[in-house]
Protein backbone atom coordinates (compact mmCIF):
# COMPACT_ATOMS: atom_id res chain seq x y z
CA UNK A 1 0.00 0.00 0.00
CA UNK A 2 1.35 3.42 -0.83
CA UNK A 3 0.98 6.26 1.63
CA UNK A 4 0.26 9.86 0.71
CA UNK A 5 3.13 12.25 1.55
CA UNK A 6 0.97 13.76 4.27
CA UNK A 7 0.30 10.39 5.96
CA UNK A 8 3.99 9.58 5.73
CA UNK A 9 4.95 12.86 7.43
CA UNK A 10 2.47 12.11 10.22
CA UNK A 11 3.91 8.66 10.73
CA UNK A 12 7.46 9.98 10.88
CA UNK A 13 6.47 12.57 13.45
CA UNK A 14 4.83 10.00 15.74
CA UNK A 15 7.87 7.74 15.37
CA UNK A 16 10.04 10.69 16.36
CA UNK A 17 8.12 11.32 19.57
CA UNK A 18 8.20 7.65 20.54
CA UNK A 19 11.93 7.39 19.93
CA UNK A 20 12.63 10.52 21.94
CA UNK A 21 10.57 9.36 24.92
CA UNK A 22 12.15 5.90 24.80
CA UNK A 23 15.67 7.36 24.83
CA UNK A 24 14.93 9.53 27.86
CA UNK A 25 13.29 6.61 29.69
CA UNK A 26 16.23 4.33 28.94
CA UNK A 27 18.79 6.77 30.34
CA UNK A 28 16.62 7.43 33.39
CA UNK A 29 16.13 3.72 34.07
CA UNK A 30 19.82 2.94 33.66
CA UNK A 31 20.97 5.54 36.21
CA UNK A 32 21.32 4.54 39.85
CA UNK A 33 19.08 7.16 41.42
CA UNK A 34 19.71 6.06 44.98
CA UNK A 35 23.45 6.59 44.74
CA UNK A 36 22.99 9.77 42.78
CA UNK A 37 20.77 11.39 45.39
CA UNK A 38 23.05 10.17 48.20
CA UNK A 39 25.94 11.91 46.53
CA UNK A 40 24.38 15.05 45.10
CA UNK A 41 21.42 15.78 47.34
CA UNK A 42 22.78 15.68 50.89
CA UNK A 43 20.64 18.24 52.67
CA UNK A 44 22.98 18.56 55.66
CA UNK A 45 25.85 19.47 53.33
CA UNK A 46 23.67 21.90 51.44
CA UNK A 47 22.49 23.50 54.66
CA UNK A 48 26.02 24.02 55.92
CA UNK A 49 26.71 26.24 52.90
CA UNK A 50 24.17 28.86 53.91
CA UNK A 51 24.01 31.75 54.46
CA UNK A 52 27.57 32.27 53.02
CA UNK A 53 26.53 30.79 49.68
CA UNK A 54 24.26 33.78 49.20
CA UNK A 55 25.73 36.57 51.32
CA UNK A 56 29.29 36.04 50.05
CA UNK A 57 29.52 33.72 47.06
CA UNK A 58 26.38 34.70 45.12
CA UNK A 59 26.90 38.33 46.01
CA UNK A 60 30.49 38.30 44.74
CA UNK A 61 29.48 36.49 41.56
CA UNK A 62 26.96 39.24 40.84
CA UNK A 63 29.42 42.01 41.74
CA UNK A 64 32.15 40.52 39.51
CA UNK A 65 29.66 40.19 36.67
CA UNK A 66 28.45 43.76 36.94
CA UNK A 67 31.96 45.23 37.26
CA UNK A 68 33.21 43.28 34.24
CA UNK A 69 30.07 44.23 32.30
CA UNK A 70 30.38 47.95 33.01
CA UNK A 71 34.09 47.95 32.15
CA UNK A 72 33.50 45.83 29.05
CA UNK A 73 30.55 47.90 27.88
CA UNK A 74 32.46 51.18 28.21
CA UNK A 75 35.50 49.81 26.41
CA UNK A 76 33.26 48.06 23.87
CA UNK A 77 31.47 51.32 23.05
CA UNK A 78 34.81 53.09 22.53
CA UNK A 79 36.03 50.24 20.31
CA UNK A 80 32.80 50.24 18.30
CA UNK A 81 33.11 53.97 17.65
CA UNK A 82 36.79 53.51 16.71
CA UNK A 83 35.81 50.73 14.35
CA UNK A 84 33.38 53.09 12.60
CA UNK A 85 35.74 56.07 12.72
CA UNK A 86 36.94 57.74 9.56
CA UNK A 87 40.45 57.75 11.04
CA UNK A 88 42.28 54.73 9.66
CA UNK A 89 44.63 53.97 12.63
CA UNK A 90 41.60 53.91 14.96
CA UNK A 91 39.92 51.37 12.73
CA UNK A 92 43.10 49.28 12.59
CA UNK A 93 43.52 49.32 16.33
CA UNK A 94 39.88 48.40 17.03
CA UNK A 95 39.91 45.60 14.46
CA UNK A 96 43.17 44.18 15.80
CA UNK A 97 41.92 44.39 19.38
CA UNK A 98 38.63 42.67 18.58
CA UNK A 99 40.25 39.88 16.58
CA UNK A 100 42.88 39.33 19.28
CA UNK A 101 40.60 39.21 22.30
CA UNK A 102 37.87 37.20 20.61
CA UNK A 103 40.49 34.62 19.78
CA UNK A 104 41.91 34.22 23.29
CA UNK A 105 40.33 32.15 26.07
CA UNK A 106 38.94 34.33 28.87
CA UNK A 107 40.93 32.27 31.37
CA UNK A 108 44.19 33.16 29.65
CA UNK A 109 43.37 36.87 29.59
CA UNK A 110 42.43 36.76 33.26
CA UNK A 111 45.78 35.11 34.04
CA UNK A 112 47.66 37.72 32.07
CA UNK A 113 45.90 40.59 33.81
CA UNK A 114 46.37 38.98 37.22
CA UNK A 115 50.07 38.25 36.80
CA UNK A 116 51.21 40.32 33.83
CA UNK A 117 50.01 43.77 34.90
CA UNK A 118 51.85 43.71 38.27
CA UNK A 119 55.02 42.72 36.40
CA UNK A 120 54.61 45.42 33.76
CA UNK A 121 53.77 48.19 36.21
CA UNK A 122 55.54 47.25 39.47
CA UNK A 123 54.78 50.57 41.17
CA UNK A 124 51.10 50.61 40.36
CA UNK A 125 48.22 48.24 40.74
CA UNK A 126 44.72 47.97 39.37
CA UNK A 127 42.47 49.82 41.83
CA UNK A 128 39.98 47.71 43.73
CA UNK A 129 42.22 44.68 44.32
CA UNK A 130 40.68 41.45 43.05
CA UNK A 131 37.52 43.29 42.07
CA UNK A 132 39.42 45.63 39.80
CA UNK A 133 41.47 42.80 38.30
CA UNK A 134 38.31 40.84 37.55
CA UNK A 135 36.62 43.85 35.97
CA UNK A 136 39.61 44.34 33.67
CA UNK A 137 40.45 40.66 33.16
CA UNK A 138 36.95 39.58 32.13
CA UNK A 139 35.99 42.99 30.74
CA UNK A 140 38.80 42.99 28.17
CA UNK A 141 37.37 39.89 26.51
CA UNK A 142 33.75 40.94 26.90
CA UNK A 143 34.58 44.32 25.34
CA UNK A 144 35.69 42.63 22.11
CA UNK A 145 32.34 40.86 21.77
CA UNK A 146 30.29 43.85 22.84
CA UNK A 147 32.17 46.15 20.43
CA UNK A 148 30.99 44.02 17.51
CA UNK A 149 27.44 43.93 18.87
CA UNK A 150 27.34 47.70 19.38
CA UNK A 151 28.87 48.35 15.96
CA UNK A 152 26.15 46.24 14.37
CA UNK A 153 23.56 48.16 16.40
CA UNK A 154 24.89 51.54 15.25
CA UNK A 155 24.93 50.38 11.65
CA UNK A 156 21.36 49.12 11.99
CA UNK A 157 20.17 52.69 12.65
CA UNK A 158 19.17 54.04 9.23
CA UNK A 159 21.64 56.53 7.77
CA UNK A 160 18.77 59.03 7.35
CA UNK A 161 18.61 59.45 11.14
CA UNK A 162 22.12 60.88 11.23
CA UNK A 163 21.43 63.00 8.15
CA UNK A 164 18.23 64.42 9.63
CA UNK A 165 20.06 65.28 12.85
CA UNK A 166 22.97 66.93 10.98
CA UNK A 167 20.48 68.83 8.82
CA UNK A 168 18.99 70.34 11.97
CA UNK A 169 22.42 71.78 12.77
CA UNK A 170 23.62 69.14 15.24
CA UNK A 171 27.34 68.43 15.24
CA UNK A 172 28.41 64.85 14.52
CA UNK A 173 29.09 63.98 18.19
CA UNK A 174 25.81 65.59 19.27
CA UNK A 175 23.87 63.66 16.63
CA UNK A 176 25.52 60.41 17.72
CA UNK A 177 24.75 61.04 21.41
CA UNK A 178 21.19 62.32 21.03
CA UNK A 179 19.91 60.41 18.02
CA UNK A 180 21.97 57.42 16.85
CA UNK A 181 23.28 55.81 20.05
CA UNK A 182 19.93 55.77 21.91
CA UNK A 183 18.39 53.89 18.99
CA UNK A 184 21.42 51.63 18.59
CA UNK A 185 21.28 50.63 22.26
CA UNK A 186 17.61 49.75 21.98
CA UNK A 187 18.56 47.37 19.21
CA UNK A 188 21.44 45.76 21.11
CA UNK A 189 19.82 45.34 24.54
CA UNK A 190 18.90 41.68 23.92
CA UNK A 191 22.38 40.62 22.72
CA UNK A 192 24.00 42.65 25.52
CA UNK A 193 21.85 40.87 28.08
CA UNK A 194 23.11 37.60 26.63
CA UNK A 195 26.61 38.97 27.19
CA UNK A 196 25.78 39.43 30.91
CA UNK A 197 24.72 35.79 31.07
CA UNK A 198 28.02 34.71 29.52
CA UNK A 199 29.94 36.96 31.92
CA UNK A 200 28.07 35.51 34.89
CA UNK A 201 29.37 32.08 33.97
CA UNK A 202 32.87 33.39 33.22
CA UNK A 203 33.18 34.66 36.79
CA UNK A 204 33.78 31.00 37.66
CA UNK A 205 37.31 31.61 36.34
CA UNK A 206 38.08 34.23 38.95
CA UNK A 207 39.63 31.64 41.32
CA UNK A 208 42.85 31.75 39.26
CA UNK A 209 43.54 35.19 40.72
CA UNK A 210 43.57 33.70 44.20
CA UNK A 211 40.46 34.61 46.16
CA UNK A 212 40.01 34.87 49.91
CA UNK A 213 37.02 33.96 52.06
CA UNK A 214 35.57 37.42 51.45
CA UNK A 215 36.16 37.63 47.70
CA UNK A 216 35.16 34.03 46.90
CA UNK A 217 32.55 33.40 44.18
CA UNK A 218 30.13 30.51 43.62
CA UNK A 219 32.25 27.96 41.76
CA UNK A 220 35.28 28.27 44.03
CA UNK A 221 33.02 28.27 47.09
CA UNK A 222 31.34 25.08 45.92
CA UNK A 223 34.70 23.48 45.13
CA UNK A 224 36.08 24.31 48.58
CA UNK A 225 33.02 22.92 50.33
CA UNK A 226 33.21 19.82 48.16
CA UNK A 227 36.80 19.30 49.33
CA UNK A 228 36.09 19.77 53.04
CA UNK A 229 32.88 17.69 53.11
CA UNK A 230 34.03 15.13 50.55
CA UNK A 231 30.63 15.30 48.87
CA UNK A 232 29.56 16.85 45.56
CA UNK A 233 26.25 18.31 46.78
CA UNK A 234 27.75 21.87 46.77
CA UNK A 235 27.99 21.66 42.97
CA UNK A 236 24.21 21.29 42.77
CA UNK A 237 23.71 24.23 45.14
CA UNK A 238 26.09 26.41 43.11
CA UNK A 239 24.39 25.35 39.89
CA UNK A 240 20.98 26.32 41.22
CA UNK A 241 22.30 29.68 42.39
CA UNK A 242 23.76 30.38 38.92
CA UNK A 243 20.34 29.63 37.48
CA UNK A 244 18.82 32.11 39.93
CA UNK A 245 20.83 34.78 38.08
CA UNK A 246 20.74 33.51 34.51
CA UNK A 247 17.17 32.22 34.10
CA UNK A 248 15.49 35.58 34.84
CA UNK A 249 17.99 37.23 32.50
CA UNK A 250 17.25 34.92 29.60
CA UNK A 251 13.55 35.38 30.31
CA UNK A 252 14.19 39.12 30.09
CA UNK A 253 16.00 38.74 26.75
CA UNK A 254 13.08 36.76 25.38
CA UNK A 255 10.62 39.42 26.54
CA UNK A 256 12.71 42.21 25.02
CA UNK A 257 13.01 40.37 21.73
CA UNK A 258 9.27 39.85 21.62
CA UNK A 259 8.73 43.54 22.25
CA UNK A 260 11.25 44.53 19.59
CA UNK A 261 9.50 42.18 17.17
CA UNK A 262 6.14 43.81 17.86
CA UNK A 263 7.45 47.33 17.39
CA UNK A 264 8.70 46.56 13.91
CA UNK B 1 21.10 88.86 -2.22
CA UNK B 2 20.01 85.50 -3.54
CA UNK B 3 19.02 82.89 -0.99
CA UNK B 4 20.85 80.22 -2.97
CA UNK B 5 23.53 80.87 -5.54
CA UNK B 6 25.03 77.83 -7.23
CA UNK B 7 27.71 78.18 -9.87
CA UNK B 8 29.69 75.61 -11.82
CA UNK B 9 28.60 72.79 -9.52
CA UNK B 10 30.05 69.36 -10.29
CA UNK B 11 29.60 66.20 -8.25
CA UNK B 12 31.02 62.78 -8.96
CA UNK B 13 30.57 59.52 -7.11
CA UNK B 14 33.73 57.64 -8.08
CA UNK B 15 33.79 57.66 -11.86
CA UNK B 16 30.08 58.49 -12.14
CA UNK B 17 29.55 62.20 -12.79
CA UNK B 18 26.11 62.99 -11.40
CA UNK B 19 26.18 66.77 -11.66
CA UNK B 20 27.96 68.25 -14.66
CA UNK B 21 28.07 71.98 -14.19
CA UNK B 22 24.97 73.44 -12.57
CA UNK B 23 24.29 77.17 -12.34
CA UNK B 24 21.16 78.03 -10.42
CA UNK B 25 19.96 80.73 -8.09
CA UNK B 26 16.92 80.98 -5.85
CA UNK B 27 15.68 84.40 -4.78
CA UNK B 28 14.03 85.11 -1.42
CA UNK B 29 10.36 84.08 -1.45
CA UNK B 30 10.72 81.97 -4.57
CA UNK B 31 9.35 78.43 -4.82
CA UNK B 32 11.57 76.55 -7.25
CA UNK B 33 10.51 73.05 -8.27
CA UNK B 34 13.14 70.76 -9.76
CA UNK B 35 11.73 68.06 -12.04
CA UNK B 36 13.37 65.44 -14.20
CA UNK B 37 13.85 61.71 -14.65
CA UNK B 38 15.34 59.41 -11.99
CA UNK B 39 19.11 59.63 -11.91
CA UNK B 40 19.17 63.11 -13.40
CA UNK B 41 20.90 64.48 -10.26
CA UNK B 42 17.96 66.40 -8.73
CA UNK B 43 18.33 64.98 -5.25
CA UNK B 44 22.12 65.24 -5.36
CA UNK B 45 21.78 68.92 -6.27
CA UNK B 46 19.49 69.47 -3.31
CA UNK B 47 21.78 67.56 -0.96
CA UNK B 48 24.74 69.66 -2.06
CA UNK B 49 23.00 72.85 -0.93
CA UNK B 50 23.34 71.91 2.75
CA UNK B 51 26.47 69.87 2.13
CA UNK B 52 24.98 66.45 2.83
CA UNK B 53 27.00 65.74 -0.30
CA UNK B 54 30.39 67.37 -0.73
CA UNK B 55 30.60 69.00 -4.19
CA UNK B 56 33.50 67.93 -6.38
CA UNK B 57 33.84 71.40 -7.89
CA UNK B 58 31.99 74.70 -8.02
CA UNK B 59 30.64 77.02 -5.37
CA UNK B 60 27.40 77.26 -3.44
CA UNK B 61 26.36 80.32 -1.44
CA UNK B 62 23.40 80.22 0.92
CA UNK B 63 22.26 83.66 2.07
CA UNK B 64 25.65 85.03 1.14
CA UNK B 65 27.65 82.40 3.04
CA UNK B 66 29.84 80.21 0.89
CA UNK B 67 29.11 76.70 2.20
CA UNK B 68 31.79 75.19 -0.04
CA UNK B 69 34.45 77.24 1.78
CA UNK B 70 36.46 74.85 4.03
CA UNK B 71 36.33 77.44 6.83
CA UNK B 72 32.53 77.65 6.73
CA UNK B 73 30.75 76.56 9.93
CA UNK B 74 28.36 74.18 8.20
CA UNK B 75 26.40 73.41 11.38
CA UNK B 76 25.56 77.10 11.70
CA UNK B 77 24.45 77.33 8.05
CA UNK B 78 22.32 74.19 8.36
CA UNK B 79 20.40 75.74 11.27
CA UNK B 80 18.92 78.17 8.76
CA UNK B 81 18.07 75.51 6.16
CA UNK B 82 15.15 73.20 6.84
CA UNK B 83 15.18 69.88 5.03
CA UNK B 84 12.41 67.36 4.44
CA UNK B 85 13.34 63.86 3.26
CA UNK B 86 11.58 61.32 1.11
CA UNK B 87 11.76 58.79 3.97
CA UNK B 88 10.65 61.34 6.64
CA UNK B 89 13.55 60.36 8.95
CA UNK B 90 11.69 61.18 12.14
CA UNK B 91 13.62 60.13 15.24
CA UNK B 92 11.97 56.83 16.14
CA UNK B 93 12.92 56.84 19.82
CA UNK B 94 11.35 60.25 20.47
CA UNK B 95 7.73 61.37 20.62
CA UNK B 96 6.38 63.77 18.03
CA UNK B 97 6.82 66.68 20.44
CA UNK B 98 10.37 65.63 21.31
CA UNK B 99 11.18 65.33 17.61
CA UNK B 100 10.22 68.98 17.21
CA UNK B 101 11.95 70.22 20.38
CA UNK B 102 15.25 68.32 20.48
CA UNK B 103 17.17 70.47 18.00
CA UNK B 104 15.66 73.65 19.43
CA UNK B 105 17.01 72.63 22.83
CA UNK B 106 20.34 71.11 21.80
CA UNK B 107 21.26 73.36 18.87
CA UNK B 108 19.50 76.68 19.41
CA UNK B 109 19.71 76.34 23.23
CA UNK B 110 16.14 77.50 23.64
CA UNK B 111 14.59 77.12 27.07
CA UNK B 112 12.29 74.18 27.68
CA UNK B 113 9.26 76.48 27.77
CA UNK B 114 10.19 78.32 24.56
CA UNK B 115 10.89 75.09 22.71
CA UNK B 116 7.58 73.60 23.85
CA UNK B 117 5.68 76.72 22.83
CA UNK B 118 7.28 76.81 19.37
CA UNK B 119 6.71 73.06 18.95
CA UNK B 120 3.04 73.51 19.79
CA UNK B 121 2.72 76.34 17.28
CA UNK B 122 4.36 74.35 14.48
CA UNK B 123 2.46 71.14 15.20
CA UNK B 124 -0.76 73.16 15.03
CA UNK B 125 0.57 74.65 11.80
CA UNK B 126 0.64 71.16 10.22
CA UNK B 127 -2.56 70.09 11.99
CA UNK B 128 -1.04 67.43 14.23
CA UNK B 129 -1.05 68.92 17.72
CA UNK B 130 -3.25 66.10 19.00
CA UNK B 131 -0.50 63.60 18.02
CA UNK B 132 2.18 65.39 20.06
CA UNK B 133 2.63 62.48 22.47
CA UNK B 134 2.53 59.73 19.85
CA UNK B 135 5.63 57.99 18.51
CA UNK B 136 6.42 58.21 14.79
CA UNK B 137 5.68 54.51 14.26
CA UNK B 138 2.08 55.17 15.35
CA UNK B 139 1.52 57.72 12.58
CA UNK B 140 0.65 57.33 8.92
CA UNK B 141 3.26 58.29 6.34
CA UNK B 142 1.49 61.55 5.58
CA UNK B 143 1.34 62.46 9.27
CA UNK B 144 5.00 61.59 9.71
CA UNK B 145 5.95 63.83 6.83
CA UNK B 146 3.91 66.70 8.26
CA UNK B 147 5.71 66.25 11.59
CA UNK B 148 9.00 66.31 9.68
CA UNK B 149 7.97 69.64 8.17
CA UNK B 150 7.04 70.98 11.63
CA UNK B 151 10.41 69.80 12.96
CA UNK B 152 12.22 71.76 10.26
CA UNK B 153 10.02 74.85 10.69
CA UNK B 154 10.66 74.94 14.44
CA UNK B 155 14.23 76.02 13.69
CA UNK B 156 12.92 79.18 11.97
CA UNK B 157 14.67 78.42 8.67
CA UNK B 158 15.00 81.04 5.95
CA UNK B 159 14.98 78.29 3.33
CA UNK B 160 13.29 74.90 3.06
CA UNK B 161 14.60 72.01 0.96
CA UNK B 162 12.16 69.24 0.01
CA UNK B 163 13.62 66.01 -1.37
CA UNK B 164 10.73 64.17 -3.06
CA UNK B 165 8.56 64.65 0.03
CA UNK B 166 5.59 62.68 -1.29
CA UNK B 167 7.34 59.88 -3.20
CA UNK B 168 7.17 57.38 -0.33
CA UNK B 169 3.51 58.05 0.45
CA UNK B 170 0.40 56.09 -0.39
CA UNK B 171 -1.51 58.04 -3.05
CA UNK B 172 -4.32 59.11 -0.73
CA UNK B 173 -1.81 60.67 1.71
CA UNK B 174 -0.03 62.87 -0.85
CA UNK B 175 -2.63 65.64 -0.68
CA UNK B 176 -2.22 66.45 3.02
CA UNK B 177 1.53 66.97 2.63
CA UNK B 178 1.13 69.07 -0.51
CA UNK B 179 -1.50 71.17 1.29
CA UNK B 180 0.97 72.02 4.05
CA UNK B 181 3.63 72.87 1.46
CA UNK B 182 1.22 75.04 -0.51
CA UNK B 183 0.42 76.92 2.69
CA UNK B 184 4.11 77.49 3.35
CA UNK B 185 4.61 78.82 -0.16
CA UNK B 186 1.68 81.19 0.29
CA UNK B 187 3.29 82.54 3.46
CA UNK B 188 6.36 83.47 1.45
CA UNK B 189 8.77 80.71 2.49
CA UNK B 190 11.70 80.28 0.13
CA UNK B 191 11.52 76.68 -1.10
CA UNK B 192 13.59 74.40 -3.30
CA UNK B 193 11.49 71.34 -4.06
CA UNK B 194 12.53 68.17 -5.88
CA UNK B 195 9.28 66.54 -6.88
CA UNK B 196 7.43 64.24 -9.23
CA UNK B 197 4.12 66.00 -8.47
CA UNK B 198 3.70 67.93 -11.70
CA UNK B 199 0.33 69.36 -10.67
CA UNK B 200 1.92 70.84 -7.56
CA UNK B 201 4.83 72.27 -9.54
CA UNK B 202 2.49 73.78 -12.10
CA UNK B 203 0.25 75.37 -9.48
CA UNK B 204 2.65 76.45 -6.73
CA UNK B 205 6.09 76.94 -8.28
CA UNK B 206 7.31 80.40 -9.20
CA UNK B 207 9.89 78.67 -11.38
CA UNK B 208 10.32 75.14 -12.70
CA UNK B 209 13.75 73.68 -13.41
CA UNK B 210 14.02 70.65 -15.67
CA UNK B 211 17.14 68.57 -15.14
CA UNK B 212 18.45 65.64 -17.14
CA UNK B 213 21.78 63.80 -17.06
CA UNK B 214 23.33 66.17 -14.53
CA UNK B 215 22.58 69.48 -16.24
CA UNK B 216 19.76 72.01 -16.19
CA UNK B 217 18.06 71.52 -19.55
CA UNK B 218 15.64 74.41 -19.21
CA UNK B 219 13.92 76.53 -16.62
CA UNK B 220 11.20 79.13 -16.48
CA UNK B 221 7.73 79.89 -15.16
CA UNK B 222 5.58 76.76 -14.92
CA UNK B 223 3.25 77.97 -17.66
CA UNK B 224 6.19 78.09 -20.07
CA UNK B 225 7.99 74.89 -19.11
CA UNK B 226 4.78 72.88 -19.01
CA UNK B 227 2.90 74.76 -21.73
CA UNK B 228 5.59 75.53 -24.30
CA UNK B 229 8.71 73.49 -23.49
CA UNK B 230 11.60 74.67 -25.67
CA UNK B 231 13.72 71.53 -25.49
CA UNK B 232 12.85 68.19 -27.10
CA UNK B 233 14.09 66.33 -24.00
CA UNK B 234 11.67 68.31 -21.81
CA UNK B 235 8.78 67.62 -24.16
CA UNK B 236 9.50 63.88 -24.13
CA UNK B 237 9.75 63.78 -20.33
CA UNK B 238 6.52 65.72 -19.82
CA UNK B 239 4.70 63.57 -22.34
CA UNK B 240 5.72 60.41 -20.49
CA UNK B 241 4.94 61.81 -17.04
CA UNK B 242 1.73 63.70 -17.81
CA UNK B 243 0.19 61.23 -20.25
CA UNK B 244 1.54 57.83 -19.23
CA UNK B 245 -1.35 56.00 -20.86
CA UNK B 246 -0.65 57.68 -24.19
CA UNK B 247 2.94 56.45 -24.50
CA UNK B 248 2.91 54.35 -27.66
CA UNK B 249 4.67 51.09 -28.23
CA UNK B 250 6.58 52.61 -31.17
CA UNK B 251 8.20 55.17 -28.90
CA UNK B 252 9.73 52.58 -26.63
CA UNK B 253 10.75 50.19 -29.42
CA UNK B 254 8.33 47.34 -28.79
CA UNK B 255 8.52 44.71 -31.55
CA UNK B 256 5.24 42.85 -31.94
CA UNK B 257 5.36 39.20 -32.87
CA UNK B 258 3.83 38.77 -36.34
Amino acid sequence: MTMSPRRRRQLFRVAGYVLFAAAIAAVAAAADWGRLSDAFLRLDVAESMFPEAITVALRNTIVYTLLAFVFGLTLGLVLALMRLSSILPYRWFATAYIELFRGLPALLVLFMVGYGVPLAFPDREIPGGVYGSVAVGLGLTAAAYMAETIRAGIQAVPRGQLEAARTLGMSHPRAMISIVLPQAFRIVIPPLTNEIILLTKDTSLVYVLGVTSTTIELTKFAGDTLNTRVNPTPLVVAGLLYLVITLPLSQLVRGLERRAGRER
Amino acid sequence: MSTIEISGLHKSFGTLEVLRGIDLSVEPGEVVCVIGPSGSGKSTLLRCVNLLEEPTAGSIRVAGVEVTDPDCDIDAVRRGIGMVFQQFNLFGHLTVRENVTIAQRRVLRRSRADAARIATANLSRVGLLEKADAYPAQLSGGQQQRVAIARALAMDPQLMLFDEPTSALDPELVGEVLAVMRGLAAEGMTMLVVTHEMAFAREVASRVVFMDAGVVVEQGPPAEVFGRPREERTREFLHRVLEPTRVSENEIGVQRKE
